[in-house]
């Protein structure tokens, strides 16, 4: 969360119900919507470690409101982040861990382990097909997140058909 | 009601004499209305099985029953009119009639199971429009790309409402649109009572199906039945939280 908040400020000061908006307006259904708690945390956070400051602006008939805008220091760790390359999902050891020790355990073996997992894969796909049958067809942020979760699950159930091939027979 | 049953089928290759068993004891029924996908790693023999369901190849020993009549002791023309009537097949490599437009390829098996030409051109519009293929239909198949000639193989396949579609890999050359175009299509012709099985690869194809089965080394070692879950996920920002 920090670092999305710190691109959108980098666009626009804002105060935190505007970031809240601009979340939801630039990911549409992609993202769980923030609440308004977790972002006013969020902001203190990062106005503590001097990356946001916040001023603020007098509102007739209301309270004050603060308006936060990113500091040198806030843009120089936004540069950083969209600079590195981003750590991509590591392969499900857990599973992997099971299918190599099942034989030591005697509880349950390897064909067994590989075929219930392979039922939860595909039933978390038929899950992503049907939401992505849902999602109107202009929301391509949606779609694209959906997208990449397909092709991650399929990975998995590539990858599990080779430890089929490799270590039952 | 059973549309398709096998009894401990075999198929066993020559390979300079000696014997390579590619299916090694299949038993396996398809129920009318169901949907079945086929996987597991190159070389467990799924290609060979559907082959052989749809009498492009000879199985070595064991039955094969379709509809109810013993199939695998028919010889090669009765099998023709077999598929003429009954089957739908859909390659991996869309073996269209190079010298006959998109049009003509999908209304020819219509018209060789009885339709009349209004009824197969009607079927091939319908077809055709699905998917997306409507502007393609005075062309020659060696004018599209792979993936438009891959669904013209699908249409042509359900061009005379087959009793059982079989299709080897309905997906193997077609990007995420046209997957989603093919995906769609067979839901819709699923949901309208037909009996489906198909060799896939692609988990999205799988997804769709009523039941998975899965081989390995020539023999069937999981047939799953695809329960919806209870409570599928509500929106694209749920997929965070399922995959992340």
């Amino acid at each position: 969360m920090r670092l999305p908040l710190l691109a959108l400020l980098a666009k626009e000061p804002a105060h935190g119900y505007e970031l809240k908006q601009a979340l939801e307006q630039t990911f549409g259904n992609a993202y769980p919507s923030p609440n308004i708690g977790q972002i006013y945390v969020t902001l203190g956070r990062l106005e503590k470690d001097g990356l946001v400051r916040a001023v603020d602006v007098e509102q007739s008939n209301r309270p004050n409101k603060k308006v936060y805008f990113l500091t040198a220091d806030g843009r120089e760790a936004l540069e950083t982040w969209v600079d590195e390359p981003t750590e991509g999902p590591r392969v499900r050891d857990e599973f992997f861990m099971k299918l190599v020790l099942a034989p030591l355990t005697g509880i349950a073996d390897r064909m067994a382990l590989i075929n219930r997992q392979r039922r939860h894969y595909l039933s978390l796909m038929r899950d992503l097909t049907e939401l992505a049958e849902r999602t109107d067809p202009g929301d391509r942020v949606a779609l694209l997140l959906i997208e990449g979760a397909t092709l991650h699950l399929q990975a998995d159930l590539d990858w599990l058909e080779r430890c089929q091939e490799d270590l039952v027979s | 009601m059973t549309v398709l049953r096998t009894l401990n089928l075999v198929r066993i290759y020559q390979n300079g004499g000696v014997p390579v068993p590619a299916v090694r004891g299949v038993d396996f029924t398809v129920e009318a209305g169901e949907f079945v996908a086929i996987m597991g790693p190159s070389g467990s023999g799924k290609s060979t099985l559907v082959h052989m369901l749809g009498g492009l190849d000879q199985r070595t020993s064991g039955e094969i029953w379709l509809d109810g009549k013993r199939v695998d002791t028919l010889s090669e023309s009765a099998w023709a009119v077999l598929r003429r009537r009954k089957i739908g097949f859909v390659f991996q490599f869309y073996n269209l009639v190079t010298n006959m437009t998109v049009a003509d390829n999908v209304e020819l098996p219509a018209l060789l199971a009885g339709m009349s030409s209004r009824e197969a051109r009607e079927r091939r519009e319908y077809l055709l429009g699905e998917l997306g293929l409507t502007e393609r239909a005075y062309a020659a198949p060696a004018e599209l790309s792979g993936g438009e000639q891959q669904r013209v193989a699908l249409a042509r396949a359900l061009a005379n409402g087959p009793r059982l579609l079989l299709a080897d890999e309905p997906t193997g050359n077609l990007d995420s649109r046209n997957t989603r175009d093919v995906l769609k299509l067979l839901g819709e012709v699923h949901g309208n009572g037909q009996t489906v099985v198909v060799v896939t690869h692609d988990a999205k194809v799988a997804s769709k199906a009523d039941r998975v089965v899965t081989l390995s080394d020539g023999m069937i070692v999981d047939d799953a039945s695809m329960r919806r879950r209870r409570f599928p996920p509500g929106s694209a920002g749920d997929v965070v939280e399922l995959h992340g």
